[in-house]
This record gives C-alpha cells, sequence and structure tokens, in this order.
C-alpha cells in the first residue's frame, strides 16, 4: 500500500520488494488494489533457486501463478544476465499506457551470480499498444454534439490526473461551459471551488450530478469507466443521453456504457484536439437546476452534517474542520468505510493529486500504509489520513514503522465503535439487524503509546479545535482520535441497484 | 427483456509465444463464466508467434468483450473473433474399435466408406479408425460406430483458417509499425 501512496501523489512508478513465499503471497491484496486502480507499481519477489523450481522447495510459491490475475504484467527472471531487460520492461510496462502493477519474480541464483551489466530502456513492444492512434472523425463528431448539446454533463475521473491533464480539463470544461462532476477517485483533478465544479457522481456522491445524470441530453466520460459505484442500475443510466468517451484502454469502451462517440486515446492529447474544435459556451439555465439541486442537499445533509444539534460529534463536522485547519490544501488519504465517504464529501482541495484512497477494490487497512507512502512522495505537503475504528485495526502495526521511520503523518481517527458501513447496510437494508458490526475496541491512546506516537482522545465537541490545532502544529506523526456518534449514515445514498436518480436524502 | 442469443465464435487468438499464456487466456474466459468448447493451440505461420483457437458459445456483446480483455493481455498481439461462416474449420477425431468386429460383417467397412474416414492401424486385437470433419460429423460416426463397440474415441480441437482474401495477422502487423504513437 506504501507504493501506492506515493505513487498517487508524485505520478512516478512505486517499487517494493518482498520475500519469496509468505513475503510474495502478503502483497497479494495490494496488488490487487493496484490492479483495480491502475497503479503503476513494479515488485520485486525473491524466489528460490532455479534448480529447485516446483520442488516444494523451502519458501517456493509460485508467484507467477498466484499473482497473474491481480498484475497488468509478471515475469519470472532465471538467469542474472536476463534481470536488466526484465526490470526496464517492467517500468514500461507499469507505467504506459493504463497504468498498473507488475511484478518480477527473481531466482535466488540470479540475484547472487555476476553479469555485464547493461541497461537498454524498453521504448516498445511488439505485442503492446500502451495507446491508440487518435482518431480525429470521432473528436470532430464529439465537437458537434457538445456544440449541440443544451443539458451536458462531464464525468470527470481518474484518467485525468493519471494523464497529468489537469490543466487540459480546465480549458475544455472552462471553454465549453460543461458542468463538471467527479468520480472518488476523479476528485481534486479540479478544485473544490471551481464554478463548475457540481459535486461527486454515484452511490455517495452529491445530489445534483447524480439525479442530473437521467436529465442531461450529453454525458462527457474523461478518464473514467463507469464503475457500479457510479452508474447504478445501468439499464436506467443516463437514460436521455448520448455518451461521449474519452479513454485510453479499449477495452472500457462498451464495456459498462455503450458509448456513441468513443475517443481512444490519452486524454493529455486528446482534450485539447476537442477543446479547439468546440465553440465557446455557457449553460447558465442548466447550471441553475444544479444549484438548485446543492440548496436542497445544504438543507437536508449537508448543515446538519457539518453543524450538528445534536450531542455527538459527527465524522462530516470533524473533516471539514480538519480541511480547514490545514487551509483546504492537505493530502488526504483514506481508509475504506463511512469515513472514505464522508472524506470524500467535506474536505475539500485547491490542488491536484491531492486524494489518496482505495477505489476499486475497497481495501480496509489500505489507509495509513498509504499516508506514509504520501508523505515520502510529497514531504513538502502536509499528509492527513482518515481512518475507521475497523479499517485502523487491520494495519495497526504500521504505526511501528511510522515509529521507526518518523515519517509525519497525520492520523485521523474517526471512532464510532462500528464496521459503519456495513452497519448503516444492515440498518437500511436489513431490517437493522447488526451482525458481527459492533467493535469492542482496544484502547488505541495505550497501543499509540507503546509505538511512541503521539495522540489524543477527544470525545467532546468543545475540545475539536484544539485537539486539530495540536494535530496540525505537530512536527512529527500525531494520532487524533475523534468518538464519533455510534449510529451516523452518510446521505445521499444510491442504493445497490437502484437507478442514480433515486438517489435518497435520507 | 428479450434474452441475447448466444452464438458459436471461433477466436483466433495470436501472441508471442511465452510460458504462461495459455494460462493468462483461458483465465479471461473462466472468470466470465465462459465454457471453453475446443481449444488448439500451434506455433503460427510467422516464426516466434503463437496461435490459439478457441470455440466459445457467446452472446457477440459478449464475445466484443472478452477479445478485448485477451487482448490487453500484455503479450498478446491480436484476437480474431468469427462466426462459423467466415472461416474453413476442422476437426480430427480417432475411434478405437475391436478388429473382430470389423472383421464380423462388412457394417464397419461401409461406415468408413460412406463417411469418408479411413483405418490407420489394423492389428489382431484392435483398429483404429480416423476421421477430420465438423464436431457433428465425427459424432455422428462415432454414433453409427458405438453399436459395434467403440473402446477409446477422442476428438481434437479445431483448427481454422480463414476465408479473408486478406491476411489479417501480417495486414495487422503490418499497421503496427506504420501507427506507433509517440510515447512520452
Ligand atoms: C465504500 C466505497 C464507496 C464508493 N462510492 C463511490 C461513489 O459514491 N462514487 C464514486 O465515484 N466512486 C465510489 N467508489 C469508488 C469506485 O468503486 C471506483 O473506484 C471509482 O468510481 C473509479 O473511478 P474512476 O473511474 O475515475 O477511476 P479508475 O477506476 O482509475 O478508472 C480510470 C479510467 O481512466 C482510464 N485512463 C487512465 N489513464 C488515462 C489517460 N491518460 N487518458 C484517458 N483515459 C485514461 C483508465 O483506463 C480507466 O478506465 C467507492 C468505493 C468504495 C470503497
Ligand atoms: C479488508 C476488508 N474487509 C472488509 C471490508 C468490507 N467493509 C467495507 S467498509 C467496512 C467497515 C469499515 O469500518 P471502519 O473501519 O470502522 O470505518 P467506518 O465505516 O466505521 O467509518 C467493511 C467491513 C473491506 N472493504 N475490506
Ligand atoms: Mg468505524
Amino acid at each position: 500500500m506504501r507504493p501506492k501512496g506515493m505513487r498517487k501523489v508524485t505520478g512516478k512508478v512505486g517499487v517494493c520488494f518482498a520475500t519469496s513465499g509468505p513475503g510474495a503471497t502478503n502483497t497479494v491484496t495490494g496488488l490487487a488494489n493496484a490492479m483495480m486502480d491502475s497503479t503503476p507499481i513494479v515488485l520485486i519477489t525473491g524466489q528460490v533457486v532455479s534448480s529447485l523450481l516446483g520442488t516444494d522447495a523451502f519458501q517456493e510459491t509460485d508467484v507467477v501463478g498466484v499473482t497473474q490475475p491481480v498484475t497488468k504484467w509478471n515475469y519470472q527472471v532465471r538467469r542474472a544476465e536476463d534481470i536488466p531487460a526484465a526490470i526496464a520492461r517492467a517500468f514500461y510496462i507499469a507505467r504506459s499506457g493504463r497504468p498498473g502493477p507488475v511484478v518480477i519474480d527473481i531466482t535466488k541464483d540470479a540475484q547472487v551470480n555476476e553479469l555485464d551489466f547493461n541497461y537498454e530502456p524498453v521504448k516498445s513492444i511488439r505485442s503492446y499498444k500502451p495507446e491508440s492512434p487518435i482518431d480525429f472523425h470521432q473528436i470532430e463528431e464529439a465537437a458537434r454534439l457538445i456544440n449541440l448539446s443544451k443539458k451536458p454533463l462531464a464525468l470527470v475521473g481518474q484518467g485525468v490526473i493519471m494523464g497529468n491533464a489537469e490543466k487540459e480539463l480546465l480549458d475544455f470544461i472552462e471553454k465549453s461551459g460543461v458542468p463538471a462532476a467527479w468520480t472518488l477517485l476523479g476528485l481534486s483533478a479540479m478544485p473544490s471551488d471551481h464554478p463548475l465544479n457540481v459535486g461527486m457522481l454515484g452511490m455517495h456522491g452529491n445530489y445534483g450530478p447524480n439525479v442530473k445524470t437521467n436529465e442531461a441530453d450529453l454525458i462527457i466520460a474523461i478518464g473514467m469507466r463507469f464503475d457500479d459505484r457510479v452508474t447504478g442500475d445501468l439499464s436506467k443510466y443516463a437514460t436521455n443521453a448520448k455518451v461521449i468517451h474519452l479513454e485510453i484502454d479499449p477495452a472500457e469502451i462498451n464495456k459498462n456504457v455503450h458509448a456513441d462517440v468513443p475517443i481512444l486515446g490519452n486524454v493529455k492529447k486528446t482534450l485539447p484536439i476537442l477543446t479547439d474544435k468546440i465553440t465557446k459556451n455557457e449553460h447558465n439555465e442548466w447550471l441553475k437546476e444544479f444549484k438548485a439541486c446543492e440548496r436542497i442537499e445544504h438543507d437536508r445533509i449537508i448543515e446538519k452534517e457539518i453543524h450538528p444539534l445534536d450531542k455527538g460529534m459527527t465524522m462530516g463536522e470533524v473533516i471539514s474542520k480538519v480541511s480547514a485547519a490545514f487551509n483546504d490544501d492537505a493530502i488526504m488519504v483514506t481508509d475504506v468505510g463511512q469515513h472514505q465517504m464522508m472524506g470524500a464529501r467535506y474536505f475539500k482541495f485547491k490542488q491536484t493529486r491531492s486524494v489518496v484512497t482505495s477505489g476499486g477494490l475497497g481495501t480496509m487497512g489500505f489507509g495509513v500504509p498509504a499516508a506514509m507512502g504520501a508523505k515520502l512522495g510529497r514531504p513538502d505537503r502536509q499528509v492527513c489520513v482518515f481512518v475507521g475504528d475497523g479499517g485502523f485495526q487491520m494495519t495497526i502495526q504500521e504505526l511501528g514503522t511510522i515509529f521507526q521511520t518518523r515519517i509525519p503523518v497525520k492520523i485521523v481517527l474517526l471512532n464510532n465503535n462500528f464496521l459503519g458501513m456495513v452497519r448503516q447496510w444492515q440498518e437500511l437494508f436489513f431490517d437493522k439487524r447488526y451482525a458481527s458490526t459492533e467493535l469492542i475496541n482496544p484502547d488505541f491512546q495505550t497501543i499509540a503509546k507503546g509505538y511512541f506516537v503521539p495522540s489524543l482522545r477527544i470525545t467532546e465537541r468543545d475540545n475539536l479545535d484544539d485537539a486539530i490545532k495540536q494535530m496540525v502544529d505537530a512536527e512529527g506523526p500525531f494520532l487524533l482520535e475523534v468518538v464519533v456518534e455510534k449510529e451516523g449514515n452518510v446521505f445521499p445514498m444510491v442504493p445497490a441497484g437502484a437507478s442514480v436518480s433515486d438517489i435518497r436524502l435520507e | 427483456m428479450t434474452i441475447p442469443l448466444k452464438e458459436e465464435f471461433t477466436l483466433s487468438i495470436y501472441s508471442e509465444n511465452h510460458v504462461g499464456l495459455l494460462n493468462q487466456i483461458t483465465t479471461v474466459f473462466t472468470r466470465r463464466h465462459i465454457n471453453i468448447e475446443s481449444l488448439t493451440t500451434s506455433e503460427s505461420a510467422i516464426s516466434g508467434i503463437h496461435k490459439f483457437t478457441v470455440v466459445v458459445f457467446a452472446t457477440a456483446d459478449n464475445i466484443e468483450k472478452l477479445a478485448k480483455q485477451i487482448e490487453k493481455r500484455i503479450d498478446v498481439l491480436k484476437v480474431f473473433v468469427f462466426r462459423a461462416d467466415e472461416i474453413i474449420h476442422q476437426e480430427i477425431a480417432l475411434y478405437k474399435v475391436s478388429t473382430g468386429s470389423l472383421l464380423g460383417g462388412n457394417e464397419i467397412e461401409m461406415l468408413v466408406r460412406q463417411y469418408g474416414a479411413r483405418i490407420l492401424e489394423i492389428t489382431p486385437e484392435y483398429t483404429v479408425i480416423e476421421k477430420t470433419g465438423h464436431k457433428n460429423e465425427t459424432q455422428e460416426l462415432f454414433e453409427k460406430l458405438e453399436p459395434y463397440g467403440v473402446s477409446q474415441f477422442v476428438r481434437s480441437g479445431r483448427i481454422a483458417i480463414t476465408k479473408n482474401k486478406k491476411e489479417l495477422l501480417e495486414t495487422y502487423l503490418k499497421k503496427l509499425e506504420t501507427d506507433e504513437v509517440q510515447l512520452n
């Protein structure tokens, strides 16, 4: 998870090493996570001596077999002289096209034998086309649809960030006047306060972009893959819209949503061509409809969440205060659960590459190690991670690494004494039959103390501001545990399998 | 809602000749719960390039997605998808019968002639018959021979050649050279 955190904030390939057998198998979750979220990683695993391969030798595992479904490419090296070429290929594949994780499994003898070193970077691979040639006719057609559209909606995904195309995106959005909504992983590609930024799509996204998806006459998907958390019931999705899909991976075109106009290629290159061909436009009436939705959402949900009247603290209020304390300019890392959705909803961003979260796999335990990676990658920025009491305990031993390396990450533990996200489903869809979701937690303060990580626990709203300040001002790492309301829910919500326009406000 | 129709498709998959590719390809099918009806692999006409011929029943929509997912594997060059009328295809079947039953009357010999099969080997104990053709043809002969006792019956996977005038793979390889995309 650490290399992933690093890569997300820097755009470079993350690298990690694991020993043969159990070391290698322990990386499978991280690889699956990277595969889902297209994170470029090169993992090098140790392997038994080549003459012992296939004999059940000590700590032998079929690493290539085990990791094949969760890697973009993997390869076993059995001779020292093959190492440079394999590594060159690994980096080329990991970072080009749609990025992804690569595993190079190196036998013990290959590791210790000598070779005449000669490194040649890979420039192309015959059987692998990272980018398709640009089809100008499709771009022409897309521009025509955009110019005709009365109710266009742009869906911004992580592809924009991976392609370093934030500037190109902004140019396109500002010239076209198209309201832009984002996926969880597209978050921070555009500043939170941009007037054309209309919020998050999907299950726990904002009211406007979900409802308006089914009113739009044109959907412009930019580097996003129509995940089911985004689309809900596909048969009732974007029912009135033509779809333009800008995407680097041919396998994503028509996978979930039919593209009337597919534009294959890197958005870094395709977006400027498209921007060039459209006429400058504004959609003020249409935008007003989003504003109206925002007001509804604000009155019915947001206000109560960030300025609660009840005694117990809510995740939303803690998160929005933490965001403000960092001048809305920190890197936000999250674990998985309610706090993750609340983070996406209430944290604010000024610059890109400010979010590290586990999207496609939803890997609990991801947050803390990813935060360390993010801080290593961007030592100049503040890194703040939100974790739940459940997920924190899945990689809590990383506090040891934090102590050992003194990586100054700020951990906000939102403790609701529940596996909150699952509890929410049990409440809403299973008649409140809570099964295995309530947690009897350890004393996190004692644990932090044992790892020599400075920490604080608060239970009262009156202490929140001071506690946050103490955490922000801390030079080194810091754990702030906030006890929040036990049974808070994340709303709005598109129930699983429902249409995006049937989004529930309560 | 109408249920999309499943049809028979033949996939020609061209790849680099690396170990482990078969596994990479078959997992794309198994993950999507698509049963492989038949599978054959061999070197292609172009040296260094391997060819897999796979027959499946699937919907046209599924097969398009499947082909793209296979092509996504780094070492796979290209996947071509064909319906039955776009290819010439064959399978081979071998039948082992007892020589006694062959000598007992002329029915088996008649069947061999009638079905365009041939006898590969005769020993005092057994006789091996070979027939090439489509699956339904080799199956039919099997059913005809069965009353006389077939002790072994095997059928190969499908091999196929396209009816196209242009050689798809070569055209594709040429195209690759011309439209190299410049990467940053
Ligand atoms: C508990 C939980 C709840 C969630 N709820 C939501 C939710 O409410 N809303 C939501 O949006 N998500 C939600 N998610 C996340 C969701 O599962 C997906 O991970 C997310 O929607 C994917 O976003 P994406 O398509 O932008 O990114 P990715 O999955 O990373 O896809 C990016 C796409 O861009 C393409 N691409 C990459 N580089 C380029 C390039 N240079 N040019 C062009 N294309 C490129 C890739 O091929 C890929 O198709 C949730 C996750 C969890 C764990
Ligand atoms: C490794 C793993 N196990 C289980 C899940 C299913 N799951 C998703 S969210 C969640 C609850 C998370 O609880 P917690 O960490 O306390 O966060 P909260 O939702 O309470 O904010 C669970 C169990 C998962 N995503 N990952
Ligand atoms: Mg919790």
